[in-house]
């Protein structure tokens, strides 16, 4: 680490921000050069929560390799979850009951909302402003409240498995979930007067970090931070899976490119997915909430593909199965690595203390980047 | 012997309520006030223990317990814990939230080192006790961050719930109090 303390030829200084720094979410590490307040390069250095959970599942069957999947991008958790579960219906052809494809879609959008909470506290944080992170908190906590009822967890869930979900709902959830939307929806407008409409803040977002479509495009960014640029980019929307594609809601698109237009699409995005839960909320189906499966899985010779759209942008499992009850290779494709990919072209040239906002606004989380 | 109860103040020690925060020592009534008898470093455990800053450590999943923890509803300033700190310089207590790997030992390593005495860590959650589900199959992951450094208190969960590290830092502050961390015992040698 000390060894890259210094100078480079050109007499730009070098310095490290990391792996242990609270900006970074996590142990990220950056070498940065920069020359005088403007930086220069951006250089990630990953590994530092690297777990070798790819290599980890080969020796996992199928039923156990979610559960790790949990620990990778925990902040939707449950997502990761449910694209591993679609891959493997897909390779054993299992049909989903309707009830499970409901909950599983409600405790998606669940997972979305309560990742951009989290992610809206935190980025305010980055900036200086430490109230918003408790009135984050405050309504994720009750989303919280709803998993743990249901799931029996408050973070990592494991609740979606191979052909459905593990149990049933709990009564309370659809009351719970209402009241919800009621604490959402009166909360909501306080994140823009605290928030948004701040003119300090907008000032150190607005034409900040700007990703061309272009660029974004060529590193792979996907998900929210695409969308700032304008590329329409929403897999709910582009590969349907599940029922998304009988809902009703908007993929939302901003055009400016910059930290805010990131910003924007993640907050609209809430609103959109408290639209689907709307609709979902008073329509569960009745009937099974997990198709009958074998207990020991085995997926048939071949490769398997399933992509989602998770808080962060598009992840995707791939799974190459021999036949046998293990996966002979698993890759994941995680959001948060080409994300990361582009933040040094999104930084060179701005000045040191907006690179923490840029990163913000990216929503990085480590264990996803490095898995 | 005086000097700690003219600092302690008579309006200061009375029944300061609930076990954990009562001040250690004995009143002795006298005519118009009362004399405190209290060992020193009691006092000075008692003190150390009520105000402990911990670092802002945090690998992954547990990371986001702790900030929970941090939040209005849990809320760790009641119990003494009130400001996390950025910096090892001005931390008492790491909270090892999430998996230490092979190329973060080292730093963490570090960061130890870098904290002042008298210095007390918590590994939160299975990963930092054991490896927890990083145990097998792996070749990055430490199996348990005491392999790196000394550890106080572990709290089992993966990850554990705001509760259990509520729990865990009340332990540590009973653990403090009563001489018995692992710093206090190394002094009394």
């Amino acid at each position: 680490m000390v060894e890259e303390i210094g100078r480079t030829e050109e007499g730009n200084v070098i310095i490290n921000v990391g792996p242990q720094h609270p900006a970074t979410h996590g142990v990220l590490h950056l070498v940065i050069t920069i020359n005088g307040e403007t930086i220069v390069k951006v250089e990630p250095h990953l590994g530092y929560i690297h777990r070798s959970i790819e290599k980890m599942c080969e020796s996992l069957t199928y039923r156990q390799f979610i559960y790790v999947t949990s620990r990778m991008d925990y902040l939707s958790s449950h997502i990761n979850n449910h694209a591993c579960a679609l891959c493997i219906e897909n390779g054993l052809q299992v049909e989903v009951p309707a009830r499970a494809q409901v909950i599983r879609v409600l405790m998606d959008e669940l997972t979305r909302i309560a990742s951009h909470e989290l992610w809206w506290g935190a980025m305010a944080m980055d900036l200086g402003a430490f109230t918003p992170f408790f009135h984050a908190f405050r309504e994720r906590e009750a989303i919280n409240d709803i998993m743990e009822e249901t799931c029996g967890a408050r973070l990592t869930l494991n609740y979606i498995v191979p052909g459905g979900v593990m149990q049933d709902i709990h009564p309370n959830f659809q009351q719970r979930v209402k009241n919800f939307i009621q604490l959402y929806k009166s909360k909501i407008s306080e994140y823009d007067e605290l928030v948004t409409g701040n003119i300090i803040f907008q000032n150190r977002m607005k034409g900040i970090g700007y990703l061309s479509p272009e660029d974004a495009i060529s590193f792979g960014v996907t998900g929210p931070s695409a969308r700032g640029s304008g590329v329409s980019c929403d897999t709910r929307k582009t590969y349907p899976y599940e029922i998304y594609s009988q809902l009703e809601f908007d993929e939302v698109l901003e055009t400016t490119g910059d930290s805010f237009a990131r910003y924007m699409v993640r907050i609209r995005e809430m609103n959109q997915s408290i639209r689907i839960i709307e609709q979902l909320i008073d329509n569960i189906p009745e009937g099974d909430f997990q198709a009958k499966t074998k207990a020991v899985l085995k997926l048939p010779k071949g490769e398997f593909m399933q992509k989602v759209e998770t808080a962060r942008g598009q992840f995707g499992v791939y799974i190459v199965s021999e036949g046998g009850t293990t996966p002979y290779r698993i890759k994941f494709r995680s959001p948060g690595f080409s994300n990361l990919s582009a933040l040094d072209h999104m930084a060179r040239g701005s000045k040191l203390g907006d690179l923490v906002a840029m990163m913000g606004t990216l929503d990085l989380v480590i264990p996803d980047i490095d898995r | 012997m005086s000097n700690i109860s003219n600092n302690a103040g008579s309006s200061f020690i009375p029944p300061l309520g609930g076990g954990g925060a009562s001040f250690p020592g004995q009143i002795h009534e006298t005519p118009g006030g009362g004399i405190v008898l209290s060992k020193l470093d009691d006092v000075i455990n008692w003190a150390r223990s009520n105000s402990l800053c911990p670092l802002t450590f945090a690998t992954s999943c547990c990371g986001i317990e702790m900030m929970s923890v941090a939040a209005a509803k849990y809320d760790f300033s009641r119990f003494g814990f009130e400001v996390a700190r950025a910096s090892p310089r001005q931390a008492d207590v790491i909270i090892i939230a999430g998996t230490i790997v092979n190329k973060m030992a080292p730093v963490l390593k570090r960061l130890y080192d870098q904290m002042a005495d008298p210095k007390y860590v918590i590994a939160m959650g299975a990963c930092a006790i054991s490896g927890g589900p990083f145990f097998y199959n792996t070749y990055s992951v430490v199996k348990g961050a005491d392999h790196v450094i000394p550890v106080d208190v572990y709290v089992a969960g993966c990850p554990p719930r705001p509760e259990a590290l509520l729990h865990a830092l009340i332990s540590l502050q009973e653990k403090i109090k009563s001489g018995l961390t692992r710093e206090q015992i190394k002094e009394v040698k």
